[in-house]
């Protein structure tokens, strides 16, 4: 018993068993739509696995989320529900368009320019939300709410500047090639390129077919980064005290209110970053009209939630989302599932993930249960 | 220029009946001590079934009442989580949120050939005075759908609910001071299940006035934000029925501006004018700063013992 | 004793366990009709959970209850309200922003047959129980702008209005001034006098003394033993709920008080409502002294506090340390300038509950060295400081420097808070409400404490809403009542019943009559 309560009490645990109710819940649906679950998830499986470019995107999907999911669980862990990533990663991919559009140089200074512009509005976009917070007591998660809106169709305003936007198209012209951060783009292109890569078949896909890039080597440097600072850190121990109990926070003498426009700057940044690497990294590296949004933002809330707020955690949950998002196309056109399935499975996992409290509890209850017969 | 007047008055209250309803179940809600994110999913799921249903069977109120029942079904698992699983609110109305529209274009799917929109109604619901066919158009403008009175009808009876009758004052103890009510034999769980299920119920109304009156049909983008504006307008309105209301108009109103100004000759760029509910609603919270005006139990699980 | 309709309450082999914790052991209650009967027993005795059962908050895992010499099954409050039992709790059930009327019916209101709630009826139904028995109350006031002893009088009148014949009383005079407690013992006659009964829960002897006619002891869950109150003196009331001999006053040597170490002149401070909560408040503490302030609570001890350590803002006045102003700067600065305080509420203010023993015991220390260096914790140091301190102040369960800090019991909650400020080595040592929720053995340990640092040289400020143990700790006395000092008294100038008067607002001069 004190060993089931001790697994139970594990966040992996809460995050393995919504995966398998959103599989669950994701089976009966499709049944009772007719079609065979198990022929769903193959597709969905083999829609990741099958070949070197579907695992390659799977990969590349996975980096924004990644990023947009350790800037929402930096926030969490200082107490912040960071709903507005979606926002900022938004008014940073705008920025950075823009300024990438605008700045021809070299590419070695090129590209840190634009990252760093991506993280600047990103912090920015961030930073209202933390200001609002600190100095008006407003609640993170409605401006956060309102500021998602505003950076959309502020985006959107900013597409159709005759300025920016690019004729016949819906989008604006892109980023100058010196910004892209794929990897070795014109070399793979070359007759000296080609000529190595048709040796080797699986990398000769993945770097021709996909738009392989630097971004997922940053999003794991940045989640191992995150959680340093949080764990090993001073600045990190203060966010976290404030998170855990502002009163006493604010009794022993940290200031709150710079503690959380702090939290909120480092999250919006992380998730202005993503933005950053994904205009710079992956055609057609610009930004155009949206109608609704991408869920850059949103899937990195389920990628937290599902991570437990675990900065390593968000890696691996973030690789697991991705590969739903990209393989679920797959679903569609191997068996004709419409593959919404996978935005409701997803809607599930987050759902059973909001529900976990629950079993920390009955591990708790199992544990005391135990100690009583003792 | 009276016909440009009446086409605003007339627009703004087709696009304020969806919010006003939205809205009035996130005051619902949120006075019995449960926060709603997810009016949204609950809209979207709404819609879907409304128009679907008058599709197939030719009657637009028996979608409109499917509309609602959809929403409140999506709310009970809202209920569930908030009420009897303690969860946290937020992340049930993302779920919510998800959950919702997935379905919604699962289902689309299925029922319409596999396309992600849904073909279009025969019969939308009716305007106030019928089919007027004689008369000037500012006048025919005044022709307001009947939505508008349904969702002005509900906000009345909301009112008097909340603020005159026993319930009302119990949905109220509820989400100031559970533990209160609690000790003189109210049930906590009853009260916030059935204001769960109302403003899912409500909500799903909201997205059947805008797939059976405003537009004719389902798309993938018919609920747009309408979820959020109308959680802005609850704010807003600081969690009073007639203050959702006044929100959802003058949210409205902006919409129209947009229609009817878009191409014209004030030009004020339709993102802008999409962007001041939101924009409104943050400058309205700096004002009211320091003023308690959310239920004071609202998104805090009720458990017994904590006093 | 056996069951018969003599008795309003009886309740029979009550048993009710809370997880692996035994609250109560089979215990035995029997209260006669038109009676006032105590139940005494300290903090987590098991008495609130015992009256609890019997209003039907909680489920009782064993035993029956017996009213008037019949068996009732209590499942809910609504059961207990229609048995006519009602409940005052200790923490008031009143929703702030209704007013006294909406407070009073809630649940139990009159409507017509659409459910619309019909105000006149109410009205005159209330205001006749308010007549009856001779309250003051303003129906239409909200609760959040009336007093305290009204608030207590709304929920007397909720009970009442309910029609019931016994009403428990849960901890009532712990926000009261001595005037208010006279005043809530001549209704609690009253109510006798009109046939009712009253179960009085409580750990404060001298009011049971004062009020009943029967007091039953219960310690850890088991009933002890039931006594005439007028006949017992206090130490052996004492004795009983706590099982051993008690000391009621600290062990001291006199005070050798130095230079004036802290001092506050004409401070005024604000409460959250925009009030006046201090205003004009002045006083001085010396090394080697400790000051308590005694007084109700709600005349101000929160905003001095939080003045001091520059949580609220100073309107007016100074707050000195080592001769250094330091109102309306930061509470980094208060804490920089050697002032460490004992907060009042453990939980909220003390201790970060999911950090572990050691990350609380270096929770205003982590930016200073050894504990890190260039921003990057030092984990083996703070290991090793934990560890020391662990074993110097005796906190138990040792080894739990990685234990999370809610794993703890009170009483060793205390020490580690206790156990960090006074390692910071202040100049000025603030205790709010040091004892609040511990059992006597740490409340003795605190007191030794707080006694042991006022003998190194230490100024120490004690702020306790219990009278005795300002009294008995203090060297000098200061009463505050309405935001002011209005007296100051050395140990022993004093007696009780000044205190008392001038906690309530009385005047000095009038005491002698």
């Amino acid at each position: 018993m004190q060993l089931t309560a001790k697994i139970l009490k594990k966040p992996i645990t809460s995050a393995l068993i919504s995966v398998v109710f959103g599989f669950l819940v994701a089976a009966v649906v499709l049944s009772a739509a007719g079609y065979n679950p198990w022929q769903a998830f193959g597709a969905l499986f083999s829609g990741m696995f099958a070949k070197p470019k579907y695992f390659s995107n799977v990969i590349i999907k996975a980096t924004p989320i990644i990023l947009t999911g350790l800037s929402v669980a930096f926030a969490f862990k200082t107490s912040l529900f960071n709903i507005g990533a979606e926002g900022q990663y938004i008014f940073a991919a705008m920025v950075v368009t823009l300024l990438g559009m605008k700045l021809n140089m070299p590419a070695v200074l090129q590209i840190p320019v634009l990252v760093l512009a991506g993280i600047a509005a990103g912090g920015i976009w961030g930073g209202i939300v933390g200001i609002l917070k600190a100095k008006y007591g407003i609640h993170e998660v409605i401006t956060s709410i309102m500021l998602n809106w505003i950076a959309l169709y502020l985006s959107n305003y900013v597409v159709n500047l005759q300025a920016f936007h690019q004729p016949n198209s819906t989008g604006t012209y892109p980023i100058n090639t010196s910004g892209y951060v794929m990897l070795l783009p014109t070399w793979k292109y070359s007759d000296s390129g080609k000529a190595f890569l048709k040796r080797i078949p699986w990398l000769k896909e993945v770097m021709l077919k996909t738009d392989v890039n630097f971004g997922i080597l940053v999003a794991v440097l940045m989640a191992v980064l995150m959680w340093f600072v949080l764990y090993r850190t001073t600045k990190g121990f203060e966010m976290r005290a404030v998170g855990l109990n502002r009163d006493a926070a604010e009794f022993v003498g940290i200031n709150v209110n710079r503690s959380l426009l702090e939290s909120m700057v480092i999250s919006g940044a992380l998730s202005g970053l993503a933005a950053a690497m994904s205009v710079m990294g992956m055609a057609p590296h610009n930004i155009s009209t949206l109608a609704a949004f991408e869920n850059n933002g949103f899937n990195g809330l389920s990628v937290a939630f599902i991570a437990g707020g675990s900065p390593v955690g968000c890696i691996f949950a973030g690789l697991l989302f991705g590969g739903f998002l990209y393989g679920g196309k797959n679903v569609q056109s191997e068996i004709g599932a419409p593959s919404e399935i996978i935005d409701i499975m997803i809607g599930t996992i987050v759902f059973f993930v909001a529900l976990s409290t629950v079993i920390s509890k009955i591990a708790d209850r199992l544990a005391k249960g135990d100690a009583s017969h003792a | 220029m009276l016909e440009t007047i009446t086409l605003l008055i007339s627009i703004t209250f087709m696009y304020s009946a969806p919010l006003i309803f939205g809205a009035l179940g996130g005051v619902t809600s949120e006075r019995s001590g449960v926060v709603n994110i997810g009016i949204e999913g609950m809209m979207n799921i709404g819609a879907f079934v409304g128009t679907a249903v008058c599709f197939y069977s030719g009657n637009p109120w028996l979608g409109f009442l499917m509309a609602g029942l959809a929403g409140g079904l999506l709310a009970l698992l809202h209920a569930v989580a908030s009420v009897t699983f303690k969860a946290d609110q937020t992340i049930s109305g993302i779920a919510l949120n998800l959950i919702g529209p997935g379905f919604s274009l699962f289902l689309c799917r299925m029922f319409f050939d596999g396309a992600t929109m849904s073909k279009p109604i025969a019969n939308k619901l009716p305007k106030i005075f019928g089919n007027i066919k004689t008369g000037s158009t500012a006048v025919k403008n005044l022709n307001l759908d009947i939505t508008a009175v349904l969702a002005a009808a509900l906000a009345v009876i909301l009112w008097f609910v909340l603020y005159k009758t026993k319930w009302g004052l119990r949905v109220r103890a509820v989400g100031e001071h559970p533990a209160a009510a609690d000790s003189l034999g109210i049930s906590v769980t009853k009260i916030r299940y059935t204001c769960v299920l109302l403003s899912g119920i409500f909500a799903g109304f909201g997205g059947g006035c805008m797939t059976l009156d405003i537009i004719p049909q389902y798309t993938p983008t018919a609920i747009s934000g309408q979820g959020f504006i109308a959680l802005a307008a609850v704010i807003f309105g600081k969690w009073t029925p007639y203050g959702a209301y006044g929100a959802c108009l003058l949210f409205g109103f902006a919409q129209a501006l947009t229609v009817v100004l878009g191409g014209g000759k004030f030009a004020i760029p339709s993102e802008i004018l999409a962007m001041l509910p939101y924009i409104l609603t943050i400058i309205v919270l700096i004002l009211f700063v320091g003023r308690a005006v959310a239920p004071k139990e609202d998104g805090i699980p009720y458990e017994k013992g904590t006093r | 004793m056996e069951i018969s309709d003599a008795y309003a309450v009886q309740m029979r082999g009550i048993t009710k366990t809370f997880g692996s914790f035994r609250a109560l052991d089979h215990v035995d209650l029997d209260v006669k009709k038109g009676t006032i009967h105590a139940l005494l027993g300290e903090n987590g005795a098991g008495k609130s959970t015992l009256m609890n059962i019997l209003y039907g908050f909680y489920k009782a895992d064993g035993g029956d209850i017996y009213l008037n010499g019949r068996k009732v099954r209590i499942k809910d409050p609504n059961t207990a309200i229609k048995h006519g039992i009602g409940m005052v709790h200790q923490h008031f059930m009143l929703v702030e922003n209704f007013t006294v009327m909406q407070n009073v019916i809630l649940g139990s209101e009159v409507t017509n047959r659409l459910g619309v709630i019909d105000n006149k009826k109410a009205r005159e139904k209330v205001m006749g129980i308010v007549e009856q028995y001779g309250f003051s109350v303003d129906p239409d006031a909200k609760i959040e702008d009336i007093s305290v002893g009204m608030q207590q009088r709304v929920e007397i009148l909720k009970a009442l209005y309910r029609g019931v014949d016994i009403l428990i009383l849960d901890e009532p005079t712990a926000v009261l001034t001595p005037q208010e407690i006279e005043d809530l013992i001549g209704i609690m006659h009253n109510l006798v006098k009109n046939g009712k009964t009253i179960i009085l829960i409580t750990h404060k002897l001298k009011e049971i003394r004062q009020s009943s006619d029967v007091c039953t002891i219960i310690r850890r869950g088991k009933l002890i033993d039931t006594v005439n109150p007028q006949k017992v003196d206090e130490e052996t009331l004492a004795e009983k709920m706590v099982g051993h001999s008690v000391k009621l006053i600290v062990d001291k040597t006199p005070a050798q008080p130095g230079e004036t170490v802290f001092e506050i002149d004409n401070l005024s401070v604000k409460d959250r409502r925009g009030l006046e909560a201090v205003n004009g408040l002045s006083l001085k503490v010396h090394k080697g002294e400790i000051l308590g302030i005694a007084g109700v609570d709600g005349n101000g001890q929160e905003e001095l506090v939080e003045a001091v350590m520059c949580l609220a803002k100073a309107e007016n006045g100074t707050i000195k340390i080592n001769g250094n102003e330091i109102q309306n700067t930061t509470p980094a600065n208060a804490v920089k300038n050697k002032i460490s305080t004992i907060p009042e509420d453990r939980q909220r203010r003390g201790l970060v509950m999911n950090f572990s023993c050691e990350q609380n015991m270096i929770l205003e220390k982590y930016n200073q060295p050894p504990f890190s260096k260039k921003g990057i914790l030092r984990n083996g140091e703070v290991r090793k400081y934990t560890s020391e301190l662990i074993a110097d102040y005796d906190i138990r369960p040792s080894g739990c420097e990685a234990m999370p800090a809610r794993g703890l019991s009170g009483g060793n909650q205390q020490k580690l808070i206790i156990a960090r400020e006074i390692s910071n080595d202040p100049d000025l040592l603030i205790a709010v409400q040091p004892t609040r929720g511990l059992d006597v053995g740490a409340i003795e340990y605190v007191h030794k404490m707080l006694v042991r640092e006022r003998d190194k040289g230490k100024a120490i400020l004690l702020i306790s809403l219990e009278l005795d143990e300002v009294m008995s700790l203090s060297d000098t006395i200061a009463v505050i009542y309405g935001g002011k000092i209005a007296g100051t008294f050395k140990q022993g100038q004093a007696d009780e019943k000044t205190i008392g008067l001038l906690m309530a607002g009385g005047e000095q001069n009038a005491v002698n009559s």
